[in-house]
Formats: C-alpha cells, sequence, structure tokens
C-alpha cells in the first residue's frame, strides 16, 4: 500500500477565464478522515472532482494509491490514459453526490448490484447477499425493493453511500452528502459516515456539518476562492483560527 | 382512501362540518357546444347511411379479400422494418451527434440535413432509380478494381427501394428524438455511473438511455403511426402495398370512393392498435418516475365493475 492514500501537489483548474483551483496541496494517509469546509465557489466540489477523474486537472499533481490520476508514468514522460483505464481507476474510489443521483429505474437493491456485476463482474448471488448486508449496516433492510422516488433524500443518500461501498473501494470521496436534505434527515447520513470513519474507511468529505468535522475529521481544510487557507487539527482550526477568513467564515456558519 | 382519512380526521375531533348545499354554476356554454356538434354528427351520420355511393356492401365484399389482405400485411411489414432500420440508426447518429469527436458530430449532422431535408416521396423516387445514376454497383479497391459487380437492379428490388427510403428518412427524424431523450436525463446520472467505474457504452446502455426512454417513446409512437401512413407512398416505387392494392382493384372496378374509404378504415384500425400499444410501452418506462402508477383502463373498468358488486 502506497503511504498516501492520495497526494496532490499545486492543483490548478479553470473554467473558461475563471480559474477555480490555485494550487491547492492534500494528503491524505490510509484511514484518515478528512473534511474540506468553506464558502460555496470555494472550488472545494471541484477539487474533490478532480480527485476521481470527473474533472480533468490544468497544472499540478494528484495521485491515488500511488498512481496518477489520468495520466500514467513511464520513465520521465506521462502518457494520458485511455477512458477505459480511467474508469478502471475509479472503481476504486468511491462517489457520493449532493443530489443522490441514485438511478431511478433501478430499485435499491439494483442500484447496489449495478456496478460489482456490470463493472466487475462478480457473481451475481454474492453480490446480492453483500448488497443486503450493506443494507443492514445503513438501516435500510426493508426498502431492497422500493425505487429510489419512494425514498427520502436521507434514505435515498444511505443507498447512494451503500452504492459506493458495494464497488469495495479503497476511498470514499463525499461532495456535500447532507446538504440537500432536511434538517432532521442528516443525522442518519452522518451515522452512517461516521461509522464508516470508525471501520477504517479512508475519506474525504466536502461538508458545512463543522460538528461532522470537528467529531469525526482527523484533518480539516478551510478553503476560499480556489486555495487551502488554512489546515490542520480539526479542533485547532475550529476553536482558534489562525487566518481573518477561516475566522469570520466560521463565525457565520457557527 | 383520502375521504376516509379526512373523515377519521373529523371523528377524532368531534367536528365534520356540514356538506356545503350551494346552487351549481351553471355551463349553457356547454349545451350549445351539444347541440352544434349533435346537428353536425347527424348530419354525416344521415349522408353515410343513405348515400347509396359509399357502396358499403361492395367494401365490405373487398375488406377481407385476398389482394387487400396481402397489401395490409405488406403495410404492416414495410411499417415494422422501416422502424426498426430507423430507429437502430436513429439511436447511432443520435449518440454521433453528442460524440466528443468533431468529425462524428458533423457526419451526422449532415446525414440528418440531408434525410429530413428532401421530401421522402423524392427519396423514395431516387432509389427506386438508382440504377439510372449508378448501372452497376460492386465491391473493390477504391477507384481501382472492383472484385465482384451486379446490376443495380437486381441488387436493390423495389422492396429494398422502399425500406431503404422509408428507413434512412426515418432515422434522421429518430436520431433528433433519441437526442432530446438523451440530453433530457440529467448529469448527475452519467457522473454516478461514471463514480463505480462504468466506461461510456455501459453509461449510455444501462443508465441514459433507459431514462431517456420515457422522452422517446411517445414521439416515437407518433413516428410509428407516421410511418404507417408514408408507406403509401411506396405505391409509386411501386410495390405492392395496402394503397397499391386498392389502386389494382379500383382501376378495374372505377369504385374509386367506396375502396379510397375502405382503405382509411384499415389504416385508422391499425393505427387505433398502435396507440394501444403505445400506451402499455410508455407504461413500462415510467417505471421508477412515479411513485404509484396510473390504474390502465382496463383495470379501471374491473375496478368499476367490482366496486359495483361489492355495493350490490
Amino acid at each position: 500500500m502506497a503511504e498516501l492514500m492520495v497526494s496532490a501537489q499545486k492543483v490548478h483548474k479553470h473554467f473558461g477565464r475563471h480559474e477555480v483551483l490555485k494550487g491547492v496541496d492534500l494528503s491524505v494517509p490510509p484511514g484518515q478522515v478528512v473534511c474540506i469546509i468553506g464558502p460555496s465557489g470555494s472550488g472545494k466540489s471541484t477539487f474533490l472532482r478532480c480527485i476521481n477523474h470527473l474533472e480533468k486537472i490544468d497544472a499540478g499533481i494528484i495521485e491515488v494509491d500511488g498512481d496518477l490520476v489520468g495520466y500514467r508514468r513511464r520513465g520521465d514522460k506521462i502518457y494520458e490514459l485511455s477512458e477505459r483505464e480511467v474508469a478502471e481507476r475509479r472503481q476504486r474510489i468511491g462517489m457520493v453526490f449532493q443530489h443522490f443521483n441514485l438511478f431511478p429505474h433501478r430499485t435499491v437493491v439494483e442500484n447496489i448490484i449495478e456496478g460489482p456485476i456490470k463493472v466487475l463482474k462478480e457473481d451475481k448471488v454474492e453480490v446480492v447477499a453483500r448488497a443486503r448486508e450493506l443494507l443492514r449496516k445503513v438501516g435500510l433492510s426493508e426498502k431492497e425493493n422500493a425505487y429510489p422516488a419512494s425514498l427520502s433524500g436521507g434514505q435515498q443518500q444511505r443507498v447512494a453511500i451503500a452504492r459506493a461501498l458495494a464497488m469495495r473501494p479503497k476511498l470514499m470521496l463525499f461532495d456535500e452528502p447532507t446538504s440537500a436534505l432536511d434538517p432532521e434527515l442528516v443525522g442518519d447520513v452522518l451515522g452512517v459516515m461516521r461509522s464508516l470513519a470508525e471501520d477504517g474507511m479512508t475519506m474525504i468529505v466536502v461538508t458545512h456539518e463543522i460538528g461532522f468535522a470537528r467529531e469525526v475529521g482527523d484533518h480539516l481544510i478551510f478553503m476560499d476562492d480556489g486555495v487551502a487557507v488554512e489546515a490542520g487539527d480539526p479542533r485547532d482550526v475550529i476553536t482558534n483560527p489562525q487566518q481573518e477568513r477561516t475566522r469570520l467564515f466560521l463565525s457565520k456558519v457557527l | 382512501m383520502a375521504q376516509t382519512d379526512v373523515e377519521d380526521v373529523h371523528k377524532a375531533h368531534g367536528v365534520k362540518p356540514e356538506a356545503i348545499s350551494a346552487i351549481p354554476l351553471r355551463h349553457p356554454g356547454r349545451w350549445v357546444a351539444v347541440g352544434v356538434i349533435a346537428l353536425f354528427m347527424a348530419m354525416g351520420l344521415h349522408t353515410v347511411f343513405t348515400n347509396p355511393r359509399f357502396k358499403w356492401s361492395l367494401q365490405w365484399q373487398y375488406f377481407f379479400s385476398a389482394q387487400i389482405l396481402h397489401g395490409v400485411t405488406t403495410t404492416l411489414e414495410l411499417t415494422v422494418a422501416s422502424m426498426a432500420i430507423g430507429v437502430t440508426l436513429g439511436v447511432i447518429l443520435a449518440v454521433m451527434r453528442l460524440s466528443a469527436n468533431p468529425i462524428v458530430t458533423g457526419a451526422a449532422w449532415f446525414y440528418i440535413w440531408v434525410f429530413r431535408g428532401t421530401p421522402l416521396l423524392v427519396q423514395l423516387l431516387i432509389w427506386a432509380n438508382l440504377g439510372a445514376l449508378f448501372p452497376t454497383l460492386g465491391l473493390g479497391v477504391p477507384f481501382g478494381h472492383q472484385f465482384f459487380v451486379k446490376q443495380t437492379f437486381t441488387i436493390i428490388p423495389s422492396v429494398a427501394a422502399a425500406l431503404l427510403g422509408l428507413g434512412l428518412n426515418e432515422a434522421a427524424y429518430m436520431a433528433e428524438i433519441v437526442r432530446a431523450g438523451i440530453i433530457s436525463v440529467g448529469e448527475g446520472q452519467a457522473e454516478a455511473a461514471a463514480s463505480i467505474g462504468m466506461r461510456k457504452m455501459m453509461i449510455m446502455r444501462r443508465v441514459v438511455l433507459p431514462q431517456a426512454m420515457r422522452v422517446i417513446v411517445p414521439p416515437t409512437g407518433n413516428e410509428t403511426i407516421s410511418m404507417l401512413k408514408s408507406t403509401s407512398l411506396v405505391a409509386y416505387v411501386p410495390y405492392v402495398e395496402l394503397l397499391f392494392a386498392t389502386q389494382n382493384i379500383y382501376t378495374r372496378n372505377y369504385q374509386v370512393m367506396p375502396l379510397l374509404i375502405m382503405a382509411s378504415i384499415w389504416y385508422l384500425a391499425i393505427t387505433s392498435l398502435l396507440m394501444v400499444g403505445q400506451y402499455y410501452v410508455e407504461r413500462y418506462y415510467a417505471k421508477g418516475s412515479r411513485r404509484q402508477l396510473p390504474l390502465t383502463p382496463l383495470q379501471k373498468v374491473k375496478a368499476k365493475v367490482s366496486k359495483f358488486g361489492v355495493r350490490r
């Protein structure tokens, strides 16, 4: 296993003329939970999407589990990966989206088994058993045959987490997983994420839940305007921010 | 169900209000419309039953004749085969138009431009007369030796001209319908599929197209009905289908109107069947998009009948 699960150096990204990321660094050892907070438009979601190559970076380097994201290094040259290779690398990285993005035409269990069966070509009986186990873990055993439209947002997001976990990822990315939920449903999703962290999953979580970042996070990054303004132990950053911008942001959200 | 819930609530609170007794709003416009439409219907029915020139018995005599039935069968076969060509090629063209490769996008755009921009009848006649432009067709090295050469009319008989004309034209329309369906599926779906390691082709096949079907099916039903009627143009290729068979009969017995009306009844009957089929296909693809599907007309009737029985 590589020393770092994720290593990003001087990552730059622009959309047209707008520079969204202006040199972001990040190191995530295996088993760590890193939370990224910051105002909207700060580039935190874009940065997360760069890690599994949903966005292509313009400059800098991102490595996941020792491999370059989107490229292959041979000698002193790097080669762009083919579409197939990009897809293969993504198998090891789970992602949970703000708007769940469950497949609406498939039932809960079909959503979960889709990847392992169609992408990893695993045995259906075994995958279904694993899917049931995951559903039990996220507390939705009785919803196995429901369609996503009949579930609440919090239930859908827990299914989305189960769908990502069914691929047995080494790394989980969470893109504002609770931002689209009613306040009373946030707790269930955060609970699932917390137990995932306790099981030793490496996680990068873009969130507005300061409480979750403080209690579950091993490391906290505050991003603003495309740069990591401040980083460190979540308790220190939250209770005693060193930068004025961090202080201003925290005073608004706490 | 909903009603009993409301009643329960009222019972629980002990305040069931009295039913509203108001004088209902009058709708005089409706009665006027009923009168006008009833008048027109009476006039229509009167002429249908009293005008001897409709020659209903003659129509009936030909309705299930071997010639007409052969025409109907051919019309149905042409519709199904041309739609199959149109849908298959249409999906390919739609995916091509959405490709990241500008050459592929351009080629699809050009195809649609040509086949949508010229009349179907003209296209059918061009396919039928291709031999005038290319007397022989062959396989071989481009600009070089040909290994296999044949007369065009043997390779493209009138049935092939009919299928090529109808199918290739339809593909241009289907391409736009399928493209509309594909772009109606949110980007998040493709991203979620990509995040579990799916490749582009699989994302299209397993995630995007099944959801696009909800948008694709209704206009495709239209296209199928339209295709059924467009097959009548094939009579000018010429190829024997329902209209051609009808013409064959009336050029001999001069009963033009009765036989054209008979053909129209056949077209209407098949169209009606297609509409029923479309209803159930749409229902199938609505799976997961609604919490509860509405009852089919058949289920509604059954429900009413059983309710009636219970009340008795």
